[in-house]
């Protein structure tokens, strides 16, 4: 079954289409891959999945569970167990470790905190009462918004650049956590242009121009875009496939 | 039983037996308790509609323990004044705790007028925390003038989470001789009609001297805000940072002025302001994780003033 349906999605800025009549299909339970080079529109798909402001009037459709998401603010859209990773994670000065985990978790008891710190790889006794600010770098933020989306117990999560800021030691946390969130039940759409996240994945979208540009399982995607995207042969000049022309 | 009220109010009841803990305990113009520990002198003196405080931390006395100060009115209606000449002696320590609780105010004015001088080495840490009743009905007039001696160490806080703010109106000025440190904080959280003035003043005389001013100011409906923060830098190799964030939300209105001024070319003080509402992407996690925009923006604030 589809949990997630994206009909022919648009969404443009100042004039320039950055979503183009995007069509994507997620099936519940499964980990899936948007790959593309920079400026593809990857990080644009994941804001409008979320419903993120100034990304909501688009043109087509996001069904959620056959449900529309066109009116659906992001809190509704939460409500009904969405949720996104930024690439970028929040600082938030003064709040707690365990005030932002807490407020995201699903079960607000301490030991579903302290599980959900230990998937993610953060040691509870440095970080607990540490506050989520510019003392920590961007890979430990990131880590412990991985950590509250565990504890969130979210059905369909995006994770926008997963691997960003996080060094190679800190990896196999990430993957843990993601490959945690499948075994809960999460469906997840990994939005990378990294290789090895690709791999986490058992289905991916290759996405150009923000459209899709080929799909299949991932050892196919992985060989298309090392073969058509790396390097970029419009140096991100938007191109259909088949054609050759610009958009 | 005014005691009581106090140390209820701000939540106490786990230090008064305790005669490790010095403390001094005002209810209005009134001395209704007090407990001294060796190294620090406390002599109150009361005066019309206050109490007059000589307080002196002795040469070398480090007060491992706070020193608690309540300075409290459990009537509706009242004028308070009180006056703090504090001498903190060459190399001793000491940190209090003052406790301004006003629980049940419906119009009271506290006027606060304190003189610290902080000795040579010594370290002096001043936590000023609030506890106003719902009604908004409280005028807070503090002004402190502060010196540090060579080597000193001063960081005060003021905090004001509990209750409505009525009228706040701080001004606290701090005279850095060389090495000395001071840090002043100021977090307020404003509402309703209330008003918030913050004037802190740093000036880094002496060389090596180094200074921070933080101020968090959160404010919704019509309360308004006015920071002017400045440091003068005029020691050589001296270091300063201006930092204030004012969170507005509804009707409410702020201004932030911080001033650097830098009078000797191996001094350096930087500032950074920001006035507006919740940070978007902050509030758009939260509310991807399920919490309700109330539920979000409240615990943004309560992280800023914490």
């Amino acid at each position: 079954m589809n949990i997630l349906s994206i009909k022919n999605l648009s969404l443009s800025f100042d004039g320039k289409n950055i979503l183009n009549n995007l069509n994507l299909e997620i099936t519940e339970g499964k980990t899936f891959a948007v790959v593309g080079p920079n400026g593809a529109g990857k990080s644009t798909l994941a804001s409008t999945i979320m419903g993120l402001e100034g990304y909501r009037n688009y043109q087509g459709e996001i069904y959620f569970k056959e449900q529309s998401l066109k009116e659906l603010s992001i809190y509704d859209r939460a409500q009904l167990g969405i949720t996104l990773g930024w690439q970028e994670p929040a600082r938030y000065e003064g709040l707690k470790v365990s005030q932002f985990l807490a407020a995201s978790s699903k079960h607000k008891d301490k030991s579903a905190i302290m599980n959900a710190m230990e998937i993610a790889g953060i040691d509870y006794l440095t970080y607990y009462t540490r506050a989520v600010d510019k003392s920590l770098s961007g890979g430990e933020r990131k880590k412990i918004e991985l950590a509250s989306i565990v504890a969130m117990q979210p059905g369909l999560v995006v994770l926008d650049e997963p691997d960003s800021g996080i060094d190679i030691a800190s990896l196999k946390n990430i993957f843990g956590a993601i490959k945690y969130l499948r075994e809960k039940g999460s469906t997840i759409i990994l939005i990378t242009h990294s290789l090895e996240v690709l791999k986490q994945a058992e289905y991916a979208y290759l996405i150009c121009n923000g459209t899709v540009f080929d799909e299949g399982r991932v050892g196919k995607i992985r060989k298309s875009f090392e073969d058509k995207c790396m390097p970029c042969p419009h140096k991100n000049i938007p191109v259909l496939s088949d054609t050759g022309k610009e958009i | 039983m005014e005691e009581d009220i106090l140390y209820e109010a701000a939540n106490l009841k786990d230090i008064i037996h305790d005669p490790s803990v010095a403390r001094l305990v005002i209810n209005k113009d009134k001395v209704v308790a007090s407990n001294l520990v060796e190294g620090i002198e406390v002599l109150p003196e009361e005066i019309k509609d206050g109490i007059k405080v000589k307080l002196i931390v002795k040469e070398g006395a480090i007060l491992e323990k706070p020193v608690h100060l309540c300075f409290g009115v459990t009537s509706e209606t009242a004028v308070q004044n009180i006056i703090i000449d504090a001498d903190i002696e060459n190399n001793a320590s000491v940190s209090l705790i003052a406790h301004c609780v006003f629980p049940v105010a419906k119009d009271v004015l506290h006027n606060m007028n304190a003189k610290i001088h902080v000795g040579e080495n010594a370290h002096y840490s001043y936590f000023e925390r609030h506890i106003h009743s719902e009604s908004g009905g409280v005028k807070v007039i503090p002004k402190t003038r502060v010196i540090l001696e060579k080597g000193a160490r001063f960081k005060t806080e003021f905090e004001l989470i509990k209750g409505r703010v009525g009228l706040i109106d701080i001004d606290i000025e701090t005279i850095c001789a060389a090495d000395s440190i001071m840090e002043m904080t100021a977090r307020i959280n404003g509402t309703g009609e209330d008003v918030i003035i913050i004037k802190e003043t740093g000036f880094l005389e002496g060389e090596n001297s180094k200074g921070v001013l933080t101020s968090r100011v959160a404010l919704r409906n019509n309360a308004k805000a006015e920071i002017f923060n400045k440091i003068i830098a005029t020691g050589a190799h001296s270091r300063g940072h201006v930092d204030c964030k004012e969170i507005v939300q509804d009707s409410a209105s702020a201004s932030a002025t911080p001033i650097v001024e830098v009078k000797n070319s191996t001094a350096h003080v930087t500032h950074e302001a920001s006035i507006g509402s919740v940070d978007s992407k902050q509030l758009e996690t939260l509310l991807s994780r399920g919490l309700a925009q109330d539920e979000a923006v409240e615990l943004i604030i309560q992280g800023l003033l914490s």
